[in-house]
């Protein structure tokens, strides 16, 4: 008979196994090497300018902050543009190495320390295409126009995170937000009124959020080709109408209709942010509410809890007495009419007539901004307000005329975008639920 | 609260799943239904809770006929169910978990977290639950997941309680502490409805056993009669629950693993492991599901990667090895999911039986298969196998899972074996196809095979192993020579408490001084020792 007890094999620990404690995995240096990127970036910038200029020591870059009248308004500024290049850039490459210190420690990196660089990055790279230009970096305008470009991301991730938390996949944010541009504009120009404009591209989005609901949930047809098929349809049908009945009657059927600015008394005074963020058209004040109030009700509020039970674990739901389905059908009923809400922006909004294919591609930009907030309100509003800026960042360089071709300029939000999903996110973790059709 | 069913019907299709089922359960009773996989207890579960509708017969609490639409409705009705498969949302909290559908609210639809976390408290300490009403429900081990499901349906007043096959997913002790519980509630006058296939557990516990097979009520049996008694009431004839087999005859060939490490994102899920298993010996890896022994089985086969240590099968490095290489130099492998893995539902018989061989010289040519030859293979292995099989062309999901855990092994063992690796072979499977795995295995092991065995369930590593080595956390907590009975060989206590991470000396020891109650009951039912 054998001994009645085999031991373990003991050997000796090999590879990235540690002697003693349990095996710890790779560490992820992705946010170090992210930051590396953004030091060679800035290095490349550097070099490129001492090879090619000459008298790059004299030359300034001026900065403006004015905006619309102000009370209080800080002057235009000028720094000496390769001695705060040369400084930023010790920046950011000090705090790559502090990343590296800390991940490789495996601490986590903090919050501040992404805005920090991001910054930085941004403020060499301003410094650097207006080095020794006449033309002036309207700081301000920037980060106004930068808010404006977002207003429909900013929609149309909300509209993706009311769907897709209860578990339906929203591709058609793109479809929802431009038949919402085309309500808008419609009905503000027949009533020549634009705030009934407000009122008709909810409607416009939500029946577009019908469509989906329908499809998706009674019929459970694959969520996202349903997505792309209704997208089609209203490029389709906004585009007939649009060479259609529109063109023939600009006057009656497509005048332009801004919604009036409200400016915040006191707050609208603040330097920088205050014109910005508080001299807006009603609908910039309803995307500031729309975000508040989704961040509250979704973590806060019973309609939220429920919200998200329906697309981690629809059975548990169920199991508890929810109507999963109808809870479904109703968030992206919702959904859509947010989507189609930020639609106005491109028309009412913007004070513009309605275009053909004038959404152009902000729905699909939106979902991106969605995931790389990770399916939260506010971490949406940051991803959004992120392209928002690079696509304006890319307008107004080419304004005042960069360095930088201005196709490449063009780009940049969409590189931005590829980055941002690919590297950025990291581990992001959809709803268990989402995309999977409910039945019991 | 009295419940009584009046013949119950559910039919799905073809499949009458619950014919005429008549059961009382009295006030403050545990209730035992037992029946094999697929008898039917689930469903006429889920026909009371609402889950759903029966297609005829009647439900009466206190003698009142009522009907229930939705769960919610069962659930005012005062009917709680922990269901096998927990309904617990990961990414919740415990409060959140319980509120969830009857969620306190206060101003303006605000969720009123404190009261759900005051609630969870409140019920915790009553039944000495130890359960932190802020803790994420994946961060805690089953065990306590289950107690949250109790606290969910407490918290609405539940006075019968359904638990759907509750000790599936826990070690012996749990499943101890568990009981100690259903003492507890049944002590505070809640009903208990106890649906299980496990006769040890049933006995312990039940006041009374009702006894399903195939749709159909069987028969009443006190917890007084023995195993061998419900088990042939359980299957409708005698059954042989010892496997006869013969003192191992180990060989100095074999499968050789050392320091394995398997890493999944930065943990280690198999953890520096090592053991080997002989020619002509069954190696049992036991263990709770969950620690390690899905990935320990599929980086043996080649699907996993291993991240440190080797694996040899008689002298022979397997890592770095393609999955078909193994298969070709002999490795037989049978998979914990047969459904998801182990067969292609759609496609027939007679090709799931090649799925490994179809690109050999037997079986094609060229890029043409030999459809001639595949179909006389299957013919052949079908009856080798005793699959029950209408037509070898039909899909394989057209069989019962017993049939298709057969075609599984039909083809694994079909080929020359030198190593034979099964997950869970049994598992979801009626008692006359376990027996006829197990003769299998056995069968393999005598022809001088070495066999290694993976399953979370007691009975069969204790019915089949040689030896056995128990995993947690990623980590062979000890390796036990089955063949030595008394304090050091395979004990029930020894295993349980070493699936819960208790090192083999310790666990000795302890298991020395206590007693489980399932074991204490197992003893006095029985009057014979433990081991």
């Amino acid at each position: 008979m054998t001994t009645p007890v085999v031991p373990v094999t003991a050997g000796t620990p090999t590879g990235d196994v540690p002697a003693d404690g349990a095996v710890l995995g790779k560490i992820s240096y992705r946010i170090p090497v992210i930051y590396a990127v953004l030091v060679v970036f800035a290095l490349l910038g550097l070099v490129g300018t001492l090879l090619r200029r000459e008298g790059v020591w004299s030359q300034t870059t001026e900065f403006q902050s004015r905006y619309g009248d102000q009370w209080f308004t800080i002057p235009n500024f000028s720094v000496p543009s390769l001695l705060t290049i040369i400084v930023l850039t010790v920046l950011i490459t000090g705090a790559t190495g502090y990343a590296y210190v800390l991940t490789a420690a495996r601490r986590t990196i903090p919050v501040w320390l992404h805005i920090a660089v991001g910054l930085a990055f941004v403020a060499a790279f301003l410094t650097w295409a207006g080095a020794g230009k006449t033309s002036v970096i309207p700081v301000t305008s920037l980060l106004a126009g930068a808010l404006a470009l977002s207003v429909p991301l900013i929609f149309g991730a909300m509209s993706g995170v009311v769907c897709e938390r209860s578990g339906v996949i929203n591709i058609a944010i793109e479809g929802q937000l431009l038949f919402g541009a085309f309500a808008a504009a419609v009905v503000a120009s027949l009533a020549t009124q634009p705030y009934l404009g407000l009122v008709a591209a909810p409607i416009a989005g939500a029946m577009v959020g019908a469509l989906l609901a329908w499809f998706a949930v009674k019929y459970q047809v694959n969520q996202i080709i349903i997505g792309v098929v209704l997208n089609t349809l209203i490029l389709g049908l906004t585009s007939f109408f649009f060479s259609t009945l529109l063109a023939d009657n600009r006057e009656t059927w497509n005048a332009r209709q801004p919604l009036g600015v409200i400016e915040i008394p006191l707050l609208s005074q603040i330097p920088i942010i205050g014109p910005v963020l508080f001299r807006q058209s009603i609908l910039v004040y309803l995307m500031y509410a729309a975000v508040i109030i989704l961040q509250i009700m979704l973590f806060r509020s019973r309609w939220g809890l429920r919200t998200r039970a329906v697309g981690e674990h629809p059975k548990a739901a169920d199991t508890v007495g929810i109507q999963v389905n109808k809870r479904r059908v109703w968030n992206t009923i919702l959904g859509g009419a947010i989507a189609g809400l930020g639609g106005a922006f491109f028309t009412v909004g913007s004070g513009l007539a309605f275009g053909r294919e004038m959404s152009a591609g902000n729905g699909f930009i939106a979902l991106a901004a969605m995931i790389l907030g990770k399916w939260n309100p506010t971490g949406a509003l940051v991803a959004a307000l992120l392209f928002g800026f690079s696509k304006n960042l890319g307008n107004v360089l080419g304004t005042i005329g960069s360095p930088m071709p201005s196709q490449i300029l063009a780009m940049l939000p969409y590189v931005i975008t590829i980055f941002a999903v690919a590297g950025l996110v990291g581990r992001v973790r959809p709803p268990a639920s989402n995309g999977v059709p409910y039945s019991k | 609260m009295k419940l009584e069913l009046r013949g119950i019907t559910k039919v799905f299709g073809p499949l009458v799943a619950n014919d005429h089922i008549d059961l009382v359960v009295e006030p403050g009773e545990i209730h035992a239904l037992l029946g094999e996989n697929g008898a039917g207890k689930s469903t006429l579960m889920n026909v009371l809770y609402g889950l759903y509708d029966p297609d005829g017969g009647q439900i009466l609490l206190d003698d009142t006929p009522v009907t229930f639409p939705g769960p919610g409705d069962a659930v005012l009705a005062g009917i709680g169910m922990v269901h096998q498969h927990f309904m617990l949302v990961p990414v919740f909290t415990v409060a959140e978990s319980v509120a969830l559908g009857y969620e306190p609210v206060g101003t303006g639809g605000m969720l009123d977290l404190a009261s759900a976390r005051r609630k969870v408290r409140e019920i915790s300490e009553r039944f000495g639950f130890d359960v932190d009403p802020d803790a994420l429900i994946e961060e805690l081990p089953v065990g306590v997941q289950q107690r949250v499901e109790i606290i969910k349906a407490l918290s609405r007043d539940a006075q019968i309680l359904i638990l759907d096959e509750p000790t599936a997913v826990l070690t012996p002790q749990e499943t101890d502490e568990l009981i100690k519980i259903m003492g507890e509630l049944k002590a505070a006058g809640t009903s208990i409805v106890f649906i299980t296939h496990k006769l040890r557990e049933v006995r312990a516990i039940a006041d009374r056993i009702t006894v399903i097979r195939r749709g159909k009520v069987v028969g009443e049996a006190s917890p007084q009669s023995t195993e061998t008694e419900l088990a042939s009431l359980m299957v409708g004839r005698s059954v042989n629950l010892a496997v006869e087999k013969n003192p191992a005859q180990p060989r100095d060939n074999g499968l050789v693993v050392s320091d394995l490490t398997v890493l999944s994102g930065t943990t280690a899920v198999v953890d520096r492991v090592g053991f080997e298993v002989r020619g002509g010996e069954i190696l049992a890896i036991a263990g709770v599901q969950g620690n390690g022994q899905t990935e320990l089985a599929e980086v043996i086969l080649g699907i996993d990667e291993a991240a440190a240590g080797t694996i040899t099968l008689d002298g022979e490095e397997l890592l770095g090895q393609s999955v078909r290489q193994r298969l070709r130099t002999g490795l037989g492998f049978v998979p914990e999911d047969r459904s998801t893995d182990g067969v292609v539902a759609s496609f027939s018989i007679a090709e799931n039986l090649v799925l490994d061989l179809y690109g050999t010289d037997e079986f094609s040519r060229g890029v043409s298969l030999n459809l001639g030859k595949i179909a006389r293979n299957a013919e052949h292995r079908t009856k080798e196998f005793d699959v029950r099989l209408t037509d070898i062309h039909d899909p394989v999901s057209t069989l019962s899972g017993g049939n298709a855990q057969k075609v599984v092994l039909a083809r694994e063992m079909s080929r020359p074996l030198r190593l034979l690796v099964a997950s869970q072979p049994t598992r979801g499977l009626d008692v006359g196809s376990i027996e006829f795995v197990h003769e299998r295995i056995v069968a393999e092991r005598d022809r001088g095979t070495p066999v290694m065995i993976i399953s979370t369930e007691l009975d069969e590593v204790l019915a089949l192993a040689d030896r056995v080595a128990v995993m947690y956390r990623g980590r062979i907590v000890g390796i036990i020579d089955a063949a030595e009975s008394g304090p050091a060989g395979i004990n029930r206590d020894v295993l349980g408490l070493m699936m819960a991470g208790v090192p083999l000396e310790d666990a000795v020891e302890q298991a020395a001084g206590t007693q489980s109650v399932l074991a204490s009951a197992d003893a006095a039912a029985t009057g014979r020792d433990l081991t």
